[in-house]
């Protein structure tokens, strides 16, 4: 490598800030990262700017107004690799939750004026407006996942993400699986690991924040959930969280809607 | 000077920009433009279940969400008309502990310190004082170990429901954080000392304070709505007197109360109104280094805050060495249709929530008044008082003490959402 240090520059979309944070909560090492990189642009976390181009740019948040469209333009046209940083980017995260809806009418019931308001009817992940080199999924990101895909791009290699779902997490972890042994639903067979299996640890049911694994059976999930329902449409409210926008828990949700107006 | 312009504000949580426009020196206009994006979470949450609610409502902040699964299980347990046990009630505010540490040493040295330091971030305060950064760092950290080791991570814990926690957190991995807690609690004095030495901007301001008031414990959970004009409410009677509207330069709400004054939430607010509850150490440190209430210096909540760091730390190591579960974790809800309310104090100020849900505990309708919509107003008053004493100066200079106004509340904008650009303009 180099004597001169990549400039990484971040950006906030739509969200909650929680995953630029994990950034910032790199308690242990984030001097260390400050010294192996050059912090070029990072409201959240310096007033100083730069200007590009930036060898990376990580960007948290869902598309949602006409300007984020804009916006996400300019961080591809400016940054050598984008990284899409956690599930608002890579899924459209919980501002999704508008695409099965009506917009215009969450607009009516939150706001007075809605016609001050600039949105867009969808909120969508960054690979639809734009190339994105690397997704990591997480809400919030895994911090430790982090600094592997930053490593990982300073070394020029692909990062070590686990390929495989939550229920190995949890058989690592010893955490005997609660949707066999107690019967509450949970979705983390058909969700990506890297969370550590907390929520099944804890006893409850994996509700999908780390989006949809490789190789999911949709179709025998979803059947055996629906049989172990603790309230109306349950397991489809399960897909529909979180990660619902991910095309694979999009699809399971279309396939129970027939059987299943609630949701 | 021309204009005040600051097109995206720096170091706060969420996106915004701040407009002051300028008549022959005098401020004629004065706009925290929040152009964050509406993320409609109130919508979100109608025809989800009860149960849904904490998971969804965190997600409004990640440096806050303990505050809004708080808000909302109060809320949705006055619903419902359950009682929490003693012992859950007891981990919920060592939870709450932990986000109060994390995010009050976030904001002290990593987003507001910088500007007292003439500093463009903590990067670079660290280039000159290591130490000081390293401890900073421990400081927040711990804070995030103890909402780990009891919400299963520190951004979007999994472990808060409705009626409790789905599991006990593990006792002997709850008091191995005590010796950390001890060097924080001391770490937090030393932190109150270098927040005394800080030069602060002059500026005094006469606030209506807002903050829940508990008798027998600093107000965080339940008690009652106290305002330092003597009002005093149940959180239940909340909205009869404080009201959200929208206004047009803003994708959050503003809020006022009845007689349409501004007020003030936050640490400022609650330290002025509860020091009475403080935890001994707490208290005794404003007797020590000579703190005089009411503080009314809006850039000074930075000492508010270091103040309950102190407090925080000590109350946490208070509940870590009496934390005995015992009992189930949490009650087994009997569904019916009902309406409640729910207020926590996030470490940014009073957060409200009201809910309706139907018998089979799908929720009917949802709102959250966010503590930076409650302060707003108050904001763009205070920048109405700073603008005479800066419109002389060099435009960077006076740029950067607006700015550091605004981020002297902690503004978060994600939250508030449902926030901030500084552009002076002379027209």
């Amino acid at each position: 490598m180099t004597t001169k240090k990549p400039t990484v520059a971040v950006y906030k979309f739509s969200s909650c800030d929680g995953c630029q944070l994990s950034i910032l909560n790199m308690e242990d090492d984030l001097l260390d990262l400050a010294d192996a990189i050059d912090i070029a642009y990072f409201l959240e976390a310096t007033r100083a700017q730069k200007p590009g181009p930036y060898d990376i740019a990580i960007v948290e948040g869902s598309i949602t107004t006409p300007h984020e469209i804009e916006r996400i333009k300019e961080v591809r046209a400016t940054a050598k690799t984008v990284v899409a940083l956690g599930t608002c980017a890579t899924a459209g995260g919980i501002q999704a939750l508008r695409n099965f809806a009506n917009a215009d009418e969450f607009a009516r019931v939150v706001y007075g004026h809605p016609e001050y308001l600039q949105y867009l009817e969808t909120a969508t992940p960054l690979s639809e407006h734009i190339p994105v080199d690397l997704e990591l999924w997480g809400c919030p990101v895994n911090k430790a996942q982090v600094i592997e895909v930053i490593v990982a791009l300073l070394n020029n290699r692909l990062p070590n993400l686990p390929p495989y779902s939550v229920c190995l997490e949890c058989k690592r972890r010893g955490t005997i699986c609660i949707l066999v042994d107690k019967g509450i639903p949970c979705i983390g067979p058909a969700t990506q690991a890297g969370c550590g299996a907390i929520c099944p640890t804890i006893g409850r049911g994996c509700y999908g924040c780390f989006g949809p694994s490789r190789d999911v059976n949709p179709g025998a999930m979803a059947t055996m959930l629906r049989q172990l329902e603790r309230y109306p449409g349950e397991t489809a409210r399960l897909f529909r969280g979180i990660s619902g926008y991910a095309p694979t828990f999009r699809t399971i949700v279309d396939d129970l809607l027939p059987a299943n107006e609630e949701a | 000077m021309k204009n005040i312009k600051v097109p995206a504000l720096a170091r706060v949580e969420g996106e915004g920009g701040l407009y002051i426009g300028l008549k022959n020196g005098k401020a004629v206009e004065i706009r925290l433009d929040i152009y964050e994006p509406p993320r409609f979470f109130e919508g979100f949450l109608r025809d989800r279940y009860l149960q849904e609610v904490p998971d969804i409502t965190a997600r409004i902040c990640g440096i806050c969400p303990v505050a809004y699964q708080m808000s909302a299980v109060y809320a949705l347990e006055n619903a419902l008309g359950v009682k929490i046990s003693p012992q859950v009630r007891a981990l919920r505010r060592l939870m709450y502990c932990g986000e109060y540490i994390e995010s009050h040493a976030l904001h002290i040295y990593m987003l507001q310190a910088p500007d007292l330091l003439g500093k463009e971030s903590v990067l670079e305060v660290a280039a000159e004082a290591p130490d000081v950064v390293k401890t900073a760092l421990r400081l927040k950290k711990i804070g995030n170990e103890l909402l780990k080791a009891i919400g299963g991570r520190s951004v979007h814990p999994v472990n808060v429901c409705v009626g409790g926690f789905y599991s006990w957190p593990d006792a002997k991995a709850i008091k191995a954080l005590l010796p950390d807690m001890e060097w924080g609690l001391n770490a937090a004095i030393d932190t109150v000392k270098l927040a005394l030495t800080l030069p602060y901007p002059d500026l005094e301001i006469d606030y209506e304070f807002v903050a829940l008031h508990h008798t027998e414990e600093y107000g965080v959970i339940e008690g009652d709505v106290l305002s330092s004009n003597g009002r005093k409410l149940s959180i239940s009677e909340y909205e009869n007197s404080y009201i959200e509207e929208h206004v047009r330069h803003s994708n959050a709400l503003h809020s006022r109360t009845v007689d349409n004054n501004t007020y003030l939430v936050g640490p400022l607010a609650r330290l002025n109104l509860n020091h009475e509850q403080l935890m001994p150490r707490a208290k005794n440190s404003l007797q020590e280094f000579g703190i005089r209430l009411p503080v009314k210096n809006p850039y000074k909540s930075l000492i508010a805050r270091s103040i309950e760091l102190v407090h925080f730390y000590e109350e946490a190591i208070q509940l870590i060495k009496e934390y005995k579960p015992s009992g189930p974790a949490h009650l087994e809800l009997k569904l019916k249709a009902g309406e409640g309310s729910g207020a926590t104090e996030a470490p940014r100020g009073l957060l409200y929530h009201r809910y309706k849900i139907d018998a089979r505990g799908m929720v009917q309708f949802a709102k959250i008044t966010p503590p930076t919509a409650q302060n707003l107003p108050r904001i763009e008053a205070d920048l109405f008082k700073l603008t005479p004493k800066i419109v002389s100066l060099p435009e960077a200079e006076a740029t950067l003490i607006a700015e550091h106004l605004v981020r002297s509340y902690d503004p978060c904008i994600s939250c508030a959402t449902h926030f901030l650009k500084l552009k002076i303009a002379e027209k």
